[in-house]
């Protein structure tokens, strides 16, 4: 618990503010992300803005909210590293599904 | 939050503080108090069993031939007698990110050990959470009784109800876990055992605000996977 204890006189709490901020972004981006809906975007516009405000919500909650902005880089390394793998198995699965959904055309409508 | 100083110790910037951290045959995140670093692995294995879940529901929806449900309609619901559409989630979402405000707001006077604030911030933290879940539960009845099951419903690709209700319902659950979890620690903030460092327990560990802050990690996490799912389910 010595450990601790210095950690919190060595300044490791912030100051309100910051928080405060991150907290109203967050409100400001989520109602973005619900206008996107209520204008009823489509296409490329529609998708490219709901990943947009997704991934900044997602980034400000894992650096502020989650400490990992003033987290130790070898942790940091340590979380985001893995997501590549996952990266790797979204594209896998686009690609599976594109070709799913050709047999399923091809053998409903086509017949082999 | 930043690293403790240890004695005789200087971890360096970057990547040579990396290689440090996890070469030189020692125990790795120095300082770090472990159920932090192990709620950490833990949150990683769970974004591996929510991207799983995220994954089959967009291979699930590209491999479909048939119409997929329209959410905005079919999650629209009647205010004064007008459809607005994603109006409950909508709602759910503010709920659930100001239960995050609060947790951050918790762990901060947590370790400024302002024990009357940390507890009250915790407890509006379940209440948020409880709301949430209760909202769910709405949802999940108001579906229910419109026909969606997991194996069919009345708006298009019968594949629709059984990604809903895996994937939120596995939200669900998290959330709910986490309410019981906050209330749990909201007692133990206001006995105020991390003040005393009283043991918590199955574990010899005396009792620390950086308990408030592991737990906060979680509650945040639960917070993030929403945002995916309100991305991808409900937006896309």
């Amino acid at each position: 618990m010595e450990d601790s204890n210095k950690k919190e006189q060595s300044g490791s709490t912030h100051k309100i503010g910051i928080y405060l901020w991150i907290w109203g972004l967050l409100f400001v981006l989520s109602f973005f992300s619900y206008l996107v809906d209520w204008y009823q975007f489509q296409g490329m516009l529609r998708w490219s803005l709901i990943l947009f405000f997704m991934f900044l919500k997602a980034g400000l909650i894992m650096a502020f909210f989650m400490h990992l902005y003033w987290e130790r880089y070898a942790l940091v390394n340590v979380l985001l590293w893995p997501m590549t793998a996952i990266v790797c198995f979204i594209c896998l699965m686009i690609a599976e599904g594109k070709y799913t959904l050709f047999s399923r055309l091809f053998y409903f409508f086509v017949g082999g | 939050m930043s690293d403790p100083k240890i004695e005789g110790f200087e971890l360096e910037k970057g990547f040579k503080g990396m290689a440090q951290d996890t070469g030189s045959d020692q125990t790795m995140f120095k300082g770090v108090h472990w159920g932090k670093a192990m709620m950490w692995i833990f949150l990683l294995s769970d974004t591996f069993v929510f991207s799983c879940f995220l994954i089959a529901y967009m291979k699930g929806r590209a491999s479909t031939p048939e119409e997929w449900p329209n959410p905005s309609e079919v999650f629209a619901l009647d205010a004064f007698g007008v459809p607005v559409p994603l109006l409950l989630i909508a709602l759910m979402t503010f709920v659930l990110i100001t239960s995050s405000g609060t947790m951050a707001l918790a762990v901060k006077y947590g370790y400024e050990r302002n024990r009357k604030m940390c507890g009250y911030l915790i407890l509006a933290t379940a209440l948020g959470g409880l709301t949430f879940v209760g909202m769910q539960a709405y949802e999940w009845s108001k579906l229910i009784h419109e026909g969606v099951r997991p194996w069919e419903n009345p708006f298009g690709a019968a594949q629709f109800g059984s990604f809903f209700f895996m994937i939120t319902g596995f939200h669900g659950t998290h959330v709910s876990i986490g309410v019981i979890f906050l209330f749990i620690y909201c007692y133990k903030v206001f006995a105020g055992h991390y003040d005393e460092g009283k043991r918590g327990w199955f574990t010899k560990m005396k009792g620390d605000y950086v308990e408030v802050e592991i737990l906060g990690l979680y509650w945040h996490f639960v917070d993030l996977v929403w945002v995916f799912i309100f991305a991808f389910f409900y937006l896309w």
